[in-house]
């Protein structure tokens, strides 16, 4: 099962060091990660998607908790959480063709953000579904390259995770 | 352990020792925070970059310094002290090799869950990085295998750093905490202000049990029919001996024990089945088998106590308590799980059973057919020879057994056939007597341990059962010993072999003996002497006796290098990978009350 976990750490450096460290150790893979300082500016966010079974998911943050620096962990996918990554697709295009993917780019409310002899630079937010739809579409024009920022989360409501 | 304000006071520790508020450099501080943290006793090596803390050590009248010869020998004697002791470890060593020499030693302590504070020297900030001379990334390098680490980055942060490391070293589920200090740090001029109290908001271990769980747990232990406590290291940890003591009796439970709980519950006492797992007794493993009811207890169903796991304890329910949430379902999923502190959680289970008033224990017949398998299936042990007429190394252990005094007498062991042998014949009735690495497996512990063991308890007479192979990985630390008068036992189980592969070889991979014969070298006595040390060898059965008195009363360090034969295999035992009903080379009593020796055959 796939689980989106938040992780409130120490601003501290080697802290992303020890979080990763002990999943891959543990045996895990990180499918993606993303961290970056809070509105507590002592400490970080460590969002991480990534696949465990129950018992796994259970190991894996119990012994994630047993780091100091860790202070707390949500599990995004267990609560109504908002989600969101940004991707960068640089699409091969000829110029007969931009107009088509910029039709494309704005279906998805994606932003055109550089323009080549032959190509286009798309960015683009949003949930993992929508990212997948633009990338299938686009892989039809030819892909030179693309770029995540790995996925963030964060719960609806009032609550704060 | 729970930081004591008024302990502090009136022993002036902590914040109050006469060197608070006072200006000094950080390598003083450093100092001074181990000296306001209680620490009588430090093991370490000096390098280019500790050369300011040893500076400072230098003036110190509380701190005593052993130096090793090796820097892996400082983080062993430190573990073996603390084992001893139940107090913190402390090791200084400079950078780069110096530090790098701690890993062994670090991890040892981990898997033990020792507590240990392990103070690196680094290069100055400015140069970290560079791969400047002796510059290695510990804190990198030790982050799998340590409870927390510091990188030191600011003078201002030193107080709080070491009070936190102690805290955090010997609370909870102990563990090594090292501290990587950068000299230039240690040249800078700082006020001493050493903290009350520890802000660590995210380390709030859970002491107290759930009390609804506890209730549960007796209830559940109450009406089985067949229980046994599994009981580890965690019983030595929190000092709960006395309520383990307590519980079993009042409810007729049997124990099983780690190699880690050796000494928590008394060989003495007719509920003690012994050890457990791999080379464990028969009737521990065939009693932890047939089990309605496991109550595990600061132990972590390890695979070398386990064997296959799907098959450990098949037809019990668990019952787990453990101060470490990470250990409770990680390997075997409890019906009730106990988060809290084995003291704590068992004087609960104690105080509900008093309350609860009369009980009639329901498991006599249980421990009428223990008894029984104990009975049928002792421990192999054919006296001092063998019929050969070799020493027999069960035989010679026995012996030993009975020639210490098991409240005055600590015995620390090496890794392999002669651990195994030392678990299984040596007996032993309180806490922190029996120090062995269980979870890591480091041959070279064993020796250095004693040193630390020694320094710790230099009233008790402390023997390391060592193998010829394991002896030679810290060797060099007989000169610890002799310089310091550190007055160690070390008896060498000598068979020329690595003798624990050489038996795997022998039963599962067709007699081919791939490395594992040693030459006949070094000749341990001389080497013995060359450090100063008293030392002799015994091959003949009839003179073993003799040799293990001149041991034992030697009054400085003295090796016996006593000879047995190199085909000799640890029993019973149970594959690895196989359930403990696999469980081989176990010893008959046949109908005349005859010993059938059934091992050989079983290969």
């Amino acid at each position: 099962m796939r689980h989106v976990l938040s992780v409130l750490v120490e601003n501290k450096s080697g802290v992303l060091s020890r979080v990763a460290g002990l999943i891959s150790r543990r045996g895990f893979n990180i499918e993606s990660l993303s961290v970056g300082p809070t509105e507590d500016p002592t400490m970080s966010r460590i969002t991480i998607t990534m696949e465990a079974d129950d018992i796994a998911y259970e190991q894996i943050t119990k012994q994630l908790h047993k780091l100091i620096s860790v202070h707390k962990i949500t599990d995004l996918t267990q609560t109504a959480a908002i989600e969101r990554e940004l991707v960068l697709f640089k699409v091969h295009v000829v110029p007969e063709k931009r107009n088509e993917v910029i039709e494309i780019a704005n279906i998805f409310r994606g932003n055109v953000v550089d323009v080549g002899k032959t190509s286009l630079t798309i960015e683009i937010t949003g949930s993992e579904d929508k990212l997948k739809g633009i990338e299938d579409l686009l892989r039809a024009y030819g892909i030179k390259e693309i770029i995540r920022t790995g996925l963030i989360a964060m719960s609806r409501g009032s609550k704060v995770s | 352990m729970i930081i004591d304000n008024e302990y502090e006071k009136a022993n002036n520790l902590g914040p109050y020792t006469e060197k608070q508020g006072t200006t000094m450099t950080g390598a003083q501080a450093i100092i001074a925070s181990l000296e306001a943290e209680g620490v009588d006793t430090v093991f370490g090596y000096p390098g280019g970059q500790a050369i300011k803390i040893y500076d400072a050590l230098y003036d110190s009248k509380k701190i005593k310094h052993i130096l090793s010869r090796h820097e892996q020998g400082s983080t062993h004697e430190a573990d073996g002290y603390a084992r001893a002791t139940g107090k913190t470890g402390v090791v200084i060593v400079t950078s780069g090799p110096g530090a790098t020499n701690t890993v062994t030693g670090i991890a040892t302590a981990y898997m033990d869950s020792v507590p240990m504070v392990v103070i690196t020297g680094q290069v100055p900030r400015s140069i970290i990085g560079t791969d400047a001379f002796q510059e290695s990334d510990i804190v990198g390098i030790t982050m799998p295998v340590v409870k927390h680490s510091y990188l030191l980055q600011d003078i201002n942060e030193l107080t709080n750093t070491f009070r936190e490391a102690f805290y955090i070293a010997n609370s909870g589920r102990p563990g090594p905490v090292l501290i990587d200090v950068p000299s230039d740090l240690c040249g800078m001029e700082m006020v001493f202000d050493y903290p009350a109290d520890v802000q660590l908001p995210s380390y709030k271990p859970t002491v107290k049990g759930n009390a609804r769980q506890i209730r549960q747990a007796v209830d559940m232990i109450k009406s089985a029919k067949r229980p046994v406590l599994y009981v580890g290291g965690g019983i030595i940890a929190s000092h709960s001996e006395d309520e383990l003591l307590a519980v079993a009796e009042a409810l007729q439970i049997p124990v099983v024990t780690t190699l880690m709980a050796k000494g928590a519950f008394p060989a003495s006492n007719p509920l003690n089945l012994g050890h457990v797992g791999m080379h464990g007794s028969y009737y521990a493993n065939h009693a932890v088998t047939n089990a309605d009811l496991l109550i595990a207890i600061g132990a972590r169903f390890s695979d070398r106590v386990t064997g296959k796991l799907a098959d450990f304890a098949p037809d019990a329910k668990v019952i787990h308590v453990d101060i470490d949430p990470a250990e409770i379902g990680k390997n075997r999923l409890p019906q009730i799980p106990v988060v809290g502190d084995a003291k704590v959680v068992l004087e609960g289970m104690k105080d509900l059973i008093e309350q609860d008033g009369d009980f009639q224990p329901i498991t006599g017949e249980w421990l009428t057919q223990i008894n029984e398998w104990r009975d049928d299936h002792p421990f192999y042990s054919p006296g001092v020879a063998t019929e050969n007429g070799t020493i027999s190394p069960e035989g010679a252990l026995d012996l030993l057994s009975e020639m210490l005094d098991p409240a005055d007498s600590i015995v620390t062991t090496e890794v392999g056939q002669h651990q195994m042998w030392a678990a299984q014949h040596i007996d032993r009735d309180i806490p922190r007597t029996f120090l062995s690495s269980g979870g890591l497996g480091t041959m070279g512990f064993g020796f250095p341990a004693a040193i630390g063991a020694k320094v710790g308890c230099p009233g008790k007479e402390v023997v390391c059962v060592a193998g010829d192979g394991s002896f030679q990985m810290n060797i060099q630390e007989m000169t610890t010993a002799s310089y310091y008068g550190i007055n160690v036992k070390v008896l060498i189980l000598n068979n020329s072999r690595l003798g624990m592969v050489h038996q795997w070889q022998n039963l599962f991979y067709d007699e081919r003996y791939s490395e594992t014969i040693l030459p006949d070298l070094p000749d341990f006595v001389k080497v013995a002497q060359a450090y100063g040390w008293q030392a002799e060898r015994v091959e003949k059965p009839e003179d073993l006796e003799g040799a293990f008195k001149r041991l034992l009363e030697a009054d400085k360090p003295a090796l016996l290098d006593m000879r047995i034969d190199p085909t000799e295999n640890v029993f019973p035992m149970v594959p690895a990978g196989a359930p403990l009903s696999d469980m081989f080379g176990y010893i008959k009593v046949g109908p005349n009350g005859e010993l059938i020796d059934e091992r050989k055959e079983e290969k």
